[in-house]
């Protein structure tokens, strides 16, 4: 015999599916599933080159292995740090951890606000129990006790009950809620900040408009018209090498500053010491050499005249660079490379066997045909497309020197050096480092704090009881009430 | 002295005290292996003879200290010779941590009889200098600019010091697994027997962690703060930073599994080892073969 009866499924319906996720979400095993799993999610990010810290690595990557890369890319294997993956469990955490904190926090608050607990009728049975006869004012004494020892009480008929040390869950939570503060300082960073660089030569100003960047990110809530103004003027360079070992000692660049009051300022930049303009800050990131060419035509007008910047290729300021030329007709192109010491090397050709500007030589190829500047195709400002360019000729120069070839001539007239500013605003990085801080002190009460109660009685024919009771400290807490009769026995 | 001299003198302690190591760790494993007598035909613990051991096991601790001050002497020596902290490259680093390695060891030691474990120490300590002479060795040099602030000092210190301390936690983790394996099979082999026991190794390594996490956790803060003021930013998922971002969850995972869940024994320790190794990958791998902010020219 069957029973036909349809079972019954409690309705959960959307409410409580909602319910149930949210839970499932902020319990605290989920949180730190979800710590782990965005350490786990970090290792691509430190094992595969990143766009953002070098890109030209990532360049390598999709030249060695297309395939490959393509498929690592269709994974944000490259941006993992700001692969909607990563950020997905970034936000699920920033969630979970709110829902996990903030209830928690309420019911400490409300806890630490209540009285202890009542004395419980047998004492024997807990840490620490001691009696003695007592002289009849023990309570009075407890109390004093209690009161300089910041513990919280509750007096009854007879006896006292006393609880301290909701620092241990106080820090717990106080680190958790930093955690979260510290995110909204990240996030705050990256919606609201801006970060560009820009190179510039000896003699040049930057002005802090949006056109003088070589490149400029802003976060998503923020553009070009957020810009504070200041400009930084590059007086000199001096950068100090080591002779033994070749390398870098110090780096100043002297400038003049203008900010948004008109003051002209003189300042140095150094690695480790920023320029601060209100919210943006001002850094030394790189340096290198700028040749400063001046190209003629036949008949000695002036196609070309400045300071290239060159790109470094090692420790000893080996650097590449082109000049262009479209004014030249037909246009000009020289492949270049620049080192401050020269020395000629077998094998490598011309190497630089020392950074500082002691045998400097701009050796270049010079080309004739179409630069391909006009084809809307971004070019590196560094090299040159010689696909549609013929080779006219090939030397090299100390400063001071010109070289003629057929249609014109080039003037190695000085080096100077130019630096990389970056220009850095990060609102958010305050909250961060609050966050930081905040998170250390909680932790540190956490792991060192304790929570103890300890229990007086006097019964009526005068004996006293004593005894406490210790989370996670038990020898602490017999220091504690070891301390404790000792006042009350009215031992000095 | 000049700095010349200074270096040549750092040059001599450190190889002093790789000497004085070799011989700890030649003490310590004649205690381990064959100084207790176990008389004939007993397996009773209480029965067996630890003079010999206790006399060899005092000798490796005189000579675990003396080693200590050697490179101590080699360490600071060093510094003298640069004309700034000895934290520059990763030879550097090296003797530095097996420094603050074998200090751990000692300062532990003065709470808790671990003489047992410095036929580890000895040995561990023995090789970090070796390969730290042998392939990472750089002649004294100045720092690279980017390292020239007083923030080199507080956040180098702290992470050698957590370092020192989480691989020190590690070795007792590591020995925990191994008596509990080998309780579990036929018993503890006779040099063992003396060993602390299984809750105190647990404890202890737990102590530890929970001693050196705030300081971890400091030192990536004090990193942080420093990259702030040197790269414009104060977290940019740098290869090092990754790691020690890993390591520090890594701990407070295994924080979190002792004090809220409950775990302890094997699952702990092998947790325990697990977050050790992130930190160990961290300064092996990103060091030699990986890229980014931290690694300066040679290593």
């Amino acid at each position: 015999m069957t029973i036909d009866k349809e079972v019954d499924l409690p309705e959960i319906g959307a409410r409580g599916l909602a319910r149930f996720a949210w839970r499932q979400l902020t319990s605290m095993r989920t949180a730190l599933i979800l710590l782990m799993l965005m350490a786990i999610a970090s290792i691509p990010g430190s094992l595969l080159p990143q766009r953002n810290q070098n890109p030209m690595a990532v360049r390598e990557y999709f030249e060695n292995d297309p395939e490959l890369a393509k498929w690592i890319d269709r994974f944000s294997g490259f941006d993992v740090f700001s692969a909607p993956w990563f950020s997905a469990i970034y936000i699920l955490l920033f969630i979970s951890l709110i829902g996990c904190v903030l209830p928690r926090t309420f019911e400490h608050l409300k806890l630490v606000r209540a009285k202890p607990p009542v004395t419980p009728k047998n004492l024997q049975k807990l840490q620490g129990y001691t009696t003695f006869a007592g002289q009849g004012d023990e309570l009075t004494r407890a109390q004093e006790f209690f009161k300089k020892n910041h513990f919280r009480i509750r007096v009854q008929d007879g006896s006292i009950s006393a609880e301290k040390g909701y620092l241990r869950e106080s820090g717990n939570l106080l680190f958790h809620l930093s955690l979260i503060l510290i995110l909204v300082g990240v996030s705050i960073g990256s919606l609201f900040g801006m970060r560009g660089d820009a190179i510039i030569v000896t003699g040049e100003r930057f002005i802090n408009l949006a056109t003088s960047y070589d490149s400029i990110t802003y976060g998503k809530l923020t553009n070009e018209r957020s810009l504070n103004t200041f400009s930084v003027r590059l007086n000199q360079f001096v950068a100090q090498y080591d002779p033994r070992t070749n390398s870098p000692l110090d780096y100043s660049a002297f400038v003049t500053t203008e900010d948004e009051s008109g003051k002209l300022v003189e300042r140095v930049i150094k690695v480790n010491s920023p320029l601060t303009f209100g919210s943006s800050r001002v850094y030394l990131q790189a340096n290198g050499y700028a040749p400063v060419v001046t190209v003629r035509d036949e008949i000695g007008n002036v196609n070309f005249q400045g300071p290239v910047t060159f790109l470094p290729q090692d420790s000893n300021l080996r650097s590449i660079g082109s000049i262009k030329v479209p004014e030249a007709s037909p246009q000009l192109g020289f492949v270049s490379s620049f080192v401050p010491t020269y020395q000629r090397d077998p094998e490598a050709g011309a190497v630089s066997v020392y950074p500082e500007l002691l045998k400097p030589r701009l050796l270049f190829s010079i080309w004739e045909g179409d630069l391909g500047l006009d084809t809307g195709v971004p070019q590196s400002i560094y090299k040159i497309d010689t696909t549609t360019m013929t080779r006219i000729a090939l030397d090299s120069l100390s400063p001071g020197e010109r070289y003629e070839f057929t249609g014109g001539s080039i003037t190695f007239e000085k080096v100077e050096p130019w630096i990389n500013l970056a220009v850095v605003r990060d609102p958010g990085k305050s909250y961060s480092l609050i966050g930081g801080i905040l998170a250390l002190a909680g932790l540190l009460a956490s792991l060192f704090g304790f929570r103890r109660r300890i229990w007086v009685r006097v019964l009526s024919d005068g004996q006293v009881e004593i005894a406490g009771l210790a989370k996670n400290n038990a020898a602490a807490l017999d220091i504690q009430l070891e301390k404790f009769v000792g006042v009350l026995r009215g031992d000095k | 002295m000049t700095q010349t001299t200074w270096a040549y003198l750092s040059n001599n302690f450190v190889y002093s005290a790789m000497g004085v190591f070799a011989l700890t760790f030649l003490v310590h494993a004649f205690e381990t292996a064959w100084a207790v007598k176990v008389p004939a035909g007993t397996t009773d613990t209480q029965k067996m003879d630890y003079t010999k051991a206790e006399k060899a096991a005092r000798i490796g601790t005189s000579l675990m200290i003396l080693a200590f001050i050697l490179l101590f002497g080699g360490v600071v020596s060093r510094g003298l010779a640069n004309g700034h902290v000895p934290w520059g490259n990763m030879y550097e680093f090296s003797i530095t941590g097996a420094l603050a390695f074998t200090g751990a060891y000692l300062i532990a030691l003065r709470k808790h009889d671990l003489r047992w474990l410095g036929l580890f120490v000895s040995l561990a300590a023995l090789l970090t200098v070796g390969t730290a002479v042998t392939l990472l060795y750089r002649d004294s040099a100045p720092l690279v600019p980017a390292l020239n602030s007083p923030w080199l000092i507080i956040h180098v210190i702290a992470a050698i010091i957590s370092g020192g301390v989480f691989l020190f936690s590690n070795v007792i983790a590591g020995a925990y697994l191994y008596l509990d394996s080998r309780e579990r099979g036929s018993g503890r082999p006779v040099w063992a027997t003396r060993l602390p026991s299984l809750e105190v190794l647990d404890q202890l390594s737990y102590r530890l962690v929970a001693f050196v996490f705030p300081l971890w956790t400091f030192s990536v803060i004090a990193g942080a703060i420093w990259a702030e003021s040197a790269w414009g930013r104060y977290w940019g998922w740098d290869p090092k930073e990754t790691w020690a971002f890993i390591t520090w969850v890594a701990y407070a995972a295994y924080l979190h599994a002792r004090v809220t869940i409950g775990w302890k024994g094997r699952r702990a320790a092998w947790l325990c080892l697990f977050a050790g190794s992130t930190f160990l990958f961290n300064y092996v791998y990103v060091n030699v073969w990986g890229t980014g902010k931290h690694t300066y020219s040679g290593l």
